[in-house]
Parts: C-alpha cells; sequence; structure tokens
C-alpha cells in the first residue's frame, strides 16, 4: 500500500513538474521593435545587417572562419533561435548536418521549416554546379541541389538582399519604406563596388587556379577566373597521394600558379603542392568575419581581391 | 502553356527563317546557273534542289524531336511555368548591370537556376519530393579473443538500422529508426515531435530512447565504441536501454546568463529490456533528465546532467508472500561531458572526455526469501582524441556491479581506434579486457578481446542531436 501512494505521489509530483515548466518563465514579450534575426553563416548575418540596419538584431550561428559543413550543434544556439523572428539559411543541404535538430529543439514556430520566419537564402540566388543525371556519393560529398558558395557572387548578394527586404518589408510593413531606402543605397554602393572590383580584376581575367574545395565557382564565374583543379579528390574527400601527383602534374601543364584554400583546411598538402610547382598557397576567406578585418560584406570582397591580386602579381 | 507556345513560336520562326535562308541561297544558285556552261544545267539544278530538300527534312526531322522533347518536359511539369515567372520577375531587381561579357546578360540563366532549384532537379524526382529523408546504416562487428562470460558471435551484421525522417505538417515532423539484427526486427524509434506547442514546450510522443543519462540517448552507431559500457548491460538494460513507448516533454528553464538549463519529463508504459517490466497496466515507469550546459570559450564546453527513472520490475512476480506490484527499480545517474573543438580546424582536431555515474536500487528478495533492496553502483570514464581528419583513437574505462548483487564487481577496459573513409563510413577496433565474475563457475574470469566494425551510411541519414 505504502508503495502504490509512493508511485501516485511520485507521478502528481512529476506532473506539477511539467506545469511548472509550462508557467515559469514564458515566453518574454518583446517590448523593444526590433526584429530578431539569426543567421546561419555570417554571410547571410552581414546582407541581413545591411537591409535590417537598427531595426535588427542579426546574428550568425556559424562563425566566419569556420568550415560551414561542420558546425556543432551546441544548446547555446538553442537559447539564441528560441527568441528569433527570422532565421536566414543558406539552404541546399549545407546546414544539413547540424541545422535541422537545433531549428527541431529550438521550439520557436516561427522559424520551423516552412513557416514564415524560415527564410531560404538560396531561393533567391544563381545556383551553380546542379548535377544532372545519377548523383552518388562516389562523387563525395555531393550537394544534389546545387553548390551551396553561391554568396561569394556580388550580384547573388544583391538578389539574396532584395529578397531579404521583400521578407522585412512583409514581417514589419510599417518599416517597408525604411527596409526599401536600406535596400536602395546598399544596391548603389554594391553597383559601385563590383566595378572596382571587376576593373581590378580584369588584369588577371582567365587565369587558372587550382581551389582545395569547391567552395569558389560563383566567385570564379563573375571574376573570370579559371578553376582547373581541386586538392581534394572529391568533394568532402580528403586529400589522397594519388591525387595529388595527378593534380602537380595538371598544375605544370596547365602552368597553375595559384592554391586558394578556405581557412579552415589544413595547409600542409596545399603547401607540398606548391613548393612542387613553384605554385603560391593563397588563403581566401569564403566569408565574412574569415579575418578581424572582413566585418561586412564589402570588406570580404576587398579582402579577397587584393589577396589575389597581390598572389597574381607575385607568380607573374 | 504559356511557355510551350512561346517556344512553338520561337521554333517556328526559326524554321521559316531557315526556309527563307535557304530559298536565298538557292536563288543565288539560281541566278548564275543559266548563264554557267554546262552540259546539263536541269540536271545540276534538279540534284542541287533535291540536296537542298533532303537537308531541309532532316532539319524538319531533329526540330520535331526536339519540340517533342520539350513538349513532354513541359507536360510533365506544368508548374514550372509559373516558376519561372515568379522566379525572373524576383530575379530583375538583383541584376547588377556589368560591361562585362558574361555579365551582360545574366537575366535568363538565373532564372532558370531557381526554377531548377525551386522544382528540385526537375520532372522526374518530384515525385519523390515528399518522400522521407531515407537511410540505412549498416553495422557490421567481428569478435576474436577470449570470453566466457558473455561470449559474440565471430562475425555478425549486428544491426542494420532503417532511419526515415520527415517533416508530417507545419507543427510536428516524425523520426522512425527500425533496426534489423540477427535474430529479429525492432523498432529502435518511432515517434512524432511537436515542434510548435506554446510555452516552449517539446513533445515527443512515440517509441523512444529514454532521456536517461547520455549513452542510453545515442544509437549504436553513433556511440565512440563499438560495444556499449560494461554498466550499461549490468544496470541499465543492455544495448537497447530503456526504449520503450511513452511520452517526453521538455523545456528550457530559467538558468543564469550563459548557462543552458533543459528539464526532461518522460512517462512509458513500463517495459525496457531487463530493468523495468510492467506486470499491470498502471505499472507505468517515469524518467526525468535535467541537462545543464555552457560555453567556455567558442572551442570548449561542459555538458552535465542529472537522471532519475523508476519502474517496476520482475523481482516478485510469483512470490506467495509478496504483492508483485511493490518490487521497483529506481535508477540514478550523473553524467559530464567536456568537449574541445577548435573551430578553425574542426575537422581534423577535437576531443572528447566524458563519465557517467549510475546507481540502481533494485528491490528483490534475497535467497533466503526476504524483502531486499540491492544497491549497485556502476561508472564509465572514456575519452577520444581526433588526431586527423582520419584518424581518431580513444579508451574507455569500465567498472559495475550487478543489479541483483551489487557485490559483484566487473571492471573493464578498452582501447579504440577508429578510421574514416569518408563521413559516410567509418572503420574500427578496439581491445577489450574485462574481468568478468563468472556466474556458471563462480568465479572471476579474465576476458581479452579484439572486436572490428565496419559501419556504412546509405541514403541521408538527419543529424543527431549534440
Amino acid at each position: 500500500m505504502r508503495r502504490t501512494k509512493m508511485t501516485t505521489r511520485i507521478g502528481a509530483l512529476l506532473v506539477i513538474c511539467a506545469l511548472i515548466f509550462t508557467l515559469v518563465n514564458p515566453p518574454a514579450s518583446r517590448a523593444d521593435s526590433k526584429l530578431r534575426i539569426m543567421t546561419a553563416t555570417t554571410d547571410l548575418a552581414a546582407l541581413a545587417q545591411e537591409i535590417g540596419g537598427e531595426k535588427v538584431e542579426v546574428e550568425s550561428v556559424a562563425r566566419g572562419y569556420q568550415d560551414p559543413h561542420f558546425v556543432e550543434a551546441k544548446p547555446s544556439f538553442l537559447l539564441k533561435l528560441r527568441h528569433a523572428d527570422l532565421l536566414i539559411v543558406v539552404g541546399l543541404e549545407l546546414e544539413i548536418g547540424w541545422l535541422p535538430p537545433l531549428i527541431t529543439q529550438s521550439t520557436n514556430p516561427k522559424i520551423q521549416v516552412g513557416a514564415p520566419g524560415y527564410f531560404d537564402a538560396s531561393r533567391f540566388a544563381k545556383i551553380l554546379e546542379i548535377p544532372t543525371g545519377q548523383v552518388t556519393r562516389a562523387e563525395g560529398d555531393v550537394h544534389p541541389l546545387g553548390n551551396p558558395h553561391y554568396w561569394l557572387d556580388p550580384e547573388n548578394g544583391l538578389r539574396i538582399a532584395k529578397g531579404i527586404q521583400n521578407k522585412l518589408s512583409e514581417m514589419r510593413s510599417s518599416d517597408a519604406a525604411y527596409f526599401a531606402q536600406r535596400y536602395d543605397s546598399f544596391e548603389q554602393r554594391l553597383k559601385q563596388a563590383d566595378e572596382k572590383w571587376l576593373a581590378e580584376m580584369k588584369p588577371y581575367a582567365g587565369r587558372k587556379v587550382v581551389t582545395y574545395h569547391r567552395s569558389w565557382p560563383n566567385f570564379a564565374e563573375h571574376f573570370h577566373l579559371d578553376v582547373v583543379g581541386y586538392v581534394e579528390p572529391r568533394p568532402g574527400i580528403p586529400p589522397s597521394p594519388q591525387h595529388t601527383v595527378e593534380l602537380i602534374g595538371q598544375m605544370k601543364r596547365d602552368g597553375v600558379k595559384l592554391i586558394l584554400v578556405e581557412p579552415y583546411f589544413d595547409l600542409k598538402t596545399p603547401n607540398a603542392i606548391a613548393r612542387d610547382n613553384g605554385a603560391q598557397v593563397v588563403v581566401l576567406m569564403p566569408s565574412v568575419g574569415g579575418e578581424k578585418e572582413i566585418t561586412d560584406y564589402f570588406k570580404l570582397f576587398d579582402y579577397d581581391i587584393a589577396k589575389l591580386k597581390q598572389a597574381f602579381d607575385a607568380t607573374k | 502553356m504559356k511557355r510551350f507556345s512561346a517556344v512553338s513560336l520561337v521554333v517556328l520562326f526559326s524554321v521559316s527563317a531557315y526556309a527563307q535562308e535557304t530559298s536565298s541561297i538557292s536563288g543565288k544558285h539560281d541566278t548564275p546557273s543559266p548563264g554557267a556552261a554546262s552540259p546539263a544545267p536541269e540536271e545540276v539544278r534538279i540534284r542541287a534542289l533535291e540536296e537542298q530538300v533532303r537537308t531541309l527534312a532532316e532539319e524538319v526531322a531533329l526540330l520535331r524531336g526536339e519540340l517533342k522533347t520539350i513538349r513532354d518536359t513541359k507536360l510533365a511539369d506544368p508548374t514550372a511555368g509559373d516558376h519561372l515567372l515568379l522566379a525572373s520577375t524576383r530575379m530583375e531587381p538583383g541584376v547588377i548591370p556589368s560591361s562585362t561579357p558574361s555579365t551582360a546578360a545574366p537575366e535568363p540563366v538565373p532564372a532558370a537556376q531557381v526554377a531548377q532549384t525551386q522544382t528540385y532537379g526537375g520532372a522526374t524526382s518530384n515525385a519523390k519530393l515528399l518522400n522521407p529523408d531515407i537511410s540505412l546504416i549498416g553495422d557490421f562487428i567481428g569478435t576474436a579473443g577470449r570470453n566466457t562470460v558473455s561470449p559474440s558471435r565471430s562475425l555478425e551484421l549486428h544491426e542494420s538500422e532503417v532511419g526515415m525522417q520527415a517533416i508530417i505538417d507545419p507543427y510536428a515532423r516524425a523520426d522512425a529508426f527500425i533496426s534489423f539484427g540477427e535474430t529479429g526486427v525492432n523498432v529502435e524509434e518511432g515517434y512524432v515531435t511537436f515542434t510548435s506547442l506554446p510555452a516552449g514546450l517539446l513533445l515527443k510522443v512515440g517509441k523512444m530512447r529514454a532521456e536517461f543519462g547520455k549513452v542510453n540517448t545515442i544509437h549504436n552507431h553513433a556511440l565512440p565504441f563499438i560495444d556499449r559500457p560494461l554498466v550499461t548491460n549490468n544496470l541499465v538494460g543492455g544495448e537497447d536501454g530503456i526504449d520503450d513507448a511513452g511520452i517526453s516533454l521538455s523545456r528550457f528553464l530559467p538558468a543564469p546568463k550563459n548557462w543552458f538549463l533543459q528539464g526532461t519529463a518522460q512517462v512509458f508504459r513500463g517495459d525496457s529490456s531487463d530493468v523495468f517490466t510492467a506486470n499491470r497496466r498502471q505499472d507505468a515507469s517515469v524518467v526525468g533528465h535535467l541537462r545543464l550546459y555552457r560555453d567556455l570559450g567558442e572551442s570548449t564546453n561542459i555538458d552535465l546532467g542529472g537522471s532519475y527513472a523508476r519502474g517496476h520490475n520482475t523481482a516478485g512476480v510469483g512470490s506467495a508472500i509478496f504483492d508483485p506490484a511493490n518490487f521497483l527499480t529506481n535508477l540514478y545517474s550523473a553524467d559530464a561531458t567536456l568537449r574541445w573543438k577548435p573551430l578553425r580546424r574542426a575537422i581534423y582536431h577535437s576531443f572528447l572526455f566524458r563519465t557517467e555515474l549510475f546507481w540502481s536500487a533494485r528491490d528483490q528478495l534475497s535467497p533466503l526469501n526476504v524483502f531486499q533492496t540491492q544497491h549497485a553502483f556502476g561508472f564509465y570514464s572514456d575519452s577520444e582524441y581526433r588526431v586527423n581528419r582520419r584518424w581518431t583513437v580513444g579508451g574507455r574505462f569500465d567498472r559495475s556491479g550487478r543489479a541483483t548483487n551489487a557485490s559483484l564487481t566487473d571492471t573493464g577496459f578498452s582501447g579504440i581506434l577508429t578510421y574514416w573513409p569518408s563521413e559516410f563510413s567509418q572503420i574500427r577496433g578496439q581491445y577489450r579486457y574485462g574481468h568478468l565474475w563468472d556466474v556458471p563457475n563462480d568465479r572471476f574470469t579474465n576476458a581479452n578481446e579484439f572486436l572490428f566494425q565496419f559501419l556504412f551510411v546509405m541514403g541521408a541519414h538527419g543529424a543527431h542531436p549534440f
């Protein structure tokens, strides 16, 4: 009898606990009028900040110097996601390894997939390398929906910004004029900057380069670089001796003098290849925040183009 | 339809243009031919005309084929036209006019690309769009060496886990993991998660691994070792652990700044391996879990947990004196995990240290038929270090009493080496030593074993919670 009573008591205790869960700490009502935006990567955060200005509060889950394929779904991110009004993701399965459990566990109905606060930036961008025909993992970690590193083309940056402007205006129609004005200013500045970047890169048009991962197709297309090979034998597969030897041969044949490496990859193999070829390894930043001075979308291209120019001139 | 008519217009136009072009060419041929001093000008002309007719016929056949393909794709994907229209209108403001050749006409290309991403690759795959993400993980284990206490087979496809995961509706998602073992099929987990509840509640309903400590929640293929710790086998139900049908409710709790605190309360039917057995309908088991987490920096974090589980056991079944309903098992656990992973080199180096302590209080009858509560304790500690992108080394120490006889303490340790050819396969070796109680012979024996494992992943397996 004593036991059964205890059973009931513990059961009741649990129910009470559950109730306390629900009643204590109800989601704080937003007195301040800032929209809370969480983004998967820093580039999207930079674009959202350009459009949102002081009407938004933006934070990125991944850091700019981190491999966006392999972010840890830490519970600390849940604390930020649970209060977000808008979640902007890169999409194309870039974040498939870490974002879905964060979204599910965030207990935030606003940012669930398909909800109004879920914004997939890839829907607005020009996507390259969409595989056609059969897709298998014999090709490595392929992205069946296309290459997700699309933000490295200023035109895509502008398209995404337009999408963000529409989304923010829809969420805060009272500030629509503000967002439109911010977008116009961003468009103007970006067009000017883009002309400058294109002019700076013009002397190197058609130069052949090798990259570590397939992170640069949009960048290469916009600035007329010719990516002829990759340090990785297949996307996501670490370099193998055989592939490295082949790559060295190919670079010698084609006269490739630059190896572009993302900041999160080991430089041992690229350096070895460069030594063999008299080529140069350039650590380019694929994202805002990759280096301290890259604080916005403009500085990202400023930084990368300066690095490229310097390396091209050095390897002439 | 709009696009189709546009396409046919283009095709018709090009056909007529081609015809005009060829007629003008033949006209040119016409003019000089009368003046030419050839023996049979009529014959030459006819031959030339024949040649032209043949080329034209070929051209028409080719165009017809093209038209047919376009029409077929069109019919299979009636929505593509709308997408294209939407995409291109959306695209317009974002285009930077530029003097360079490739960016001179960027509009049509992005429009097509966006249409492609929106329809996910084309007409043929559209029918499969609503299928869940399906994956299969094969877990092949081989064992060599000596172990008389808990021998395993030399070679076995230990488990083939089929996972199906999908978003159900705007309010819920579901995950099912069906495990095909050597002896049968078992729904390892199958639950629906309601993600849009008020008050920050997360509700899971179905069969699931209970939130009891850490190792109990982890699927076999995601463990950092081939086997499970001794304490899991001795006190917490072995490989399946506490895995039962029930309801789970969790919520973030108020915590000091930068701390993450989550509470989970679960109610299960009360049947989990050999830990809990529901003899009657009201013998439900409960599990409570508190998780405390903090980032100690961008690379390091600490994860603490406390768990409690309670359910009925079978010790009193068949007893004439005692009511079987009074035989309970209470389990307590505490876990601590320290992780380090530098963000700039996340795929090359990481370190994890984890320890989990378990206490079991099991009501049972002593050999003299006296009601007693057996208090047993066990723990394991493990650590692993990722040496480079492909290799990980690890070790584990085990010590645990037995749930039914706490004075018998098994001890063991393991060394583990893991190799990753890619993200989707894994080869692992484990040396395992055990100092184990041999029940039939009534003495301790030593077990020395070498285990090896091949894991392979097919399809899209959803990410695991951190």
